[in-house]
């Protein structure tokens, strides 16, 4: 590479405990989280339908493993991760479609997701508890 | 200074970018059906959970949905790869086992659902 064209070092800052991420990040990050989440899970999950639709029998043990406080606590964790993922995804194909690209509204969006996510979360999750 | 520019490719990326939209669209669709059946269940035993997924139609959407989120998730999760694991060799085994098991799981799936 020539002098001319040498380029300076660009400025790194990936300090993660000191960078702040803005809402909109923090909604970013918490989809991809949850997507992995998920991702992990599921094979427990189809362990789950398969135990819940094998027979009468099996209905017993699917119902007898979510009974336990720890498994409920683990389903708890997933509905939200699925919850946010949903939220989050709805709000990532409107900005596809160019809505709610402003500053102001993609901050808002990403409160309303945050919410309503959390909000689904309780409201389902107490139900079924 | 070029004015126009000819976009070449296999198009990979831009198939996948529609890919991971649709199935997310179909995925959200099927939870609010699914959330509506599954909550108008008169109670949750077996009887009511394995009608629901005996119905051949509500089959149907069920495996679709499962495809949606296999192959939502190879792209999620292949992007995931991409981003974090550098070295090429250990990312071409983790794409490899990341499909392997997706496929598995649509066997799965398929094998519970039609065992109804």
């Amino acid at each position: 590479m020539s002098e001319v064209t040498a380029r300076k070092p660009r400025p790194k800052y990936l300090a993660l405990n000191e960078i702040r991420l803005p809402l909109p990040g923090i909604v970013s990050i918490l989809h991809r989280i949850s997507g992995v989440g998920i991702f992990l899970m599921l094979p427990f999950l189809l362990y789950l339908l398969d135990r819940s639709l094998g027979s009468p029998e099996t209905f017993e043990t699917f119902a007898a493993v979510v009974d336990n406080w720890f498994i409920k606590l683990v389903l708890f964790g997933l509905l939200w991760a699925y919850l946010h993922h949903f939220c989050a995804g709805i709000r990532f194909l409107l900005l596809d479609l160019h809505k709610g690209l402003e500053l102001e509204e993609a901050r808002k969006s990403s409160k309303i997701v945050l919410i309503v996510s959390l909000t689904l979360t309780l409201i389902i999750g107490v139900v079924l508890w | 200074m070029v004015k126009q520019r000819t976009v070449v490719g296999a198009h990979y990326g831009l198939k996948d970018w529609i890919a991971q939209r649709a199935t997310a669209v179909y995925m959200a669709a099927y939870t609010i059906i699914f959330a509506l059946c599954a909550f108008s269940l008169r109670e949750l035993n077996y009887q009511e959970w394995s009608g629901l997924f005996s119905h051949g139609l509500f089959k149907f959407l069920s495996f679709l949905f499962f495809l949606s989120v296999f192959y939502h998730a190879w792209i999620g999760i292949r992007d995931l790869w991409m981003d974090y694991i550098k070295p090429n060799g250990v990312r071409l085994a983790l794409h490899l086992v990341t499909i392997f098991v997706l496929v598995g799981y649509a066997g799965w799936a398929a094998q519970i659902l039609w065992r109804l």
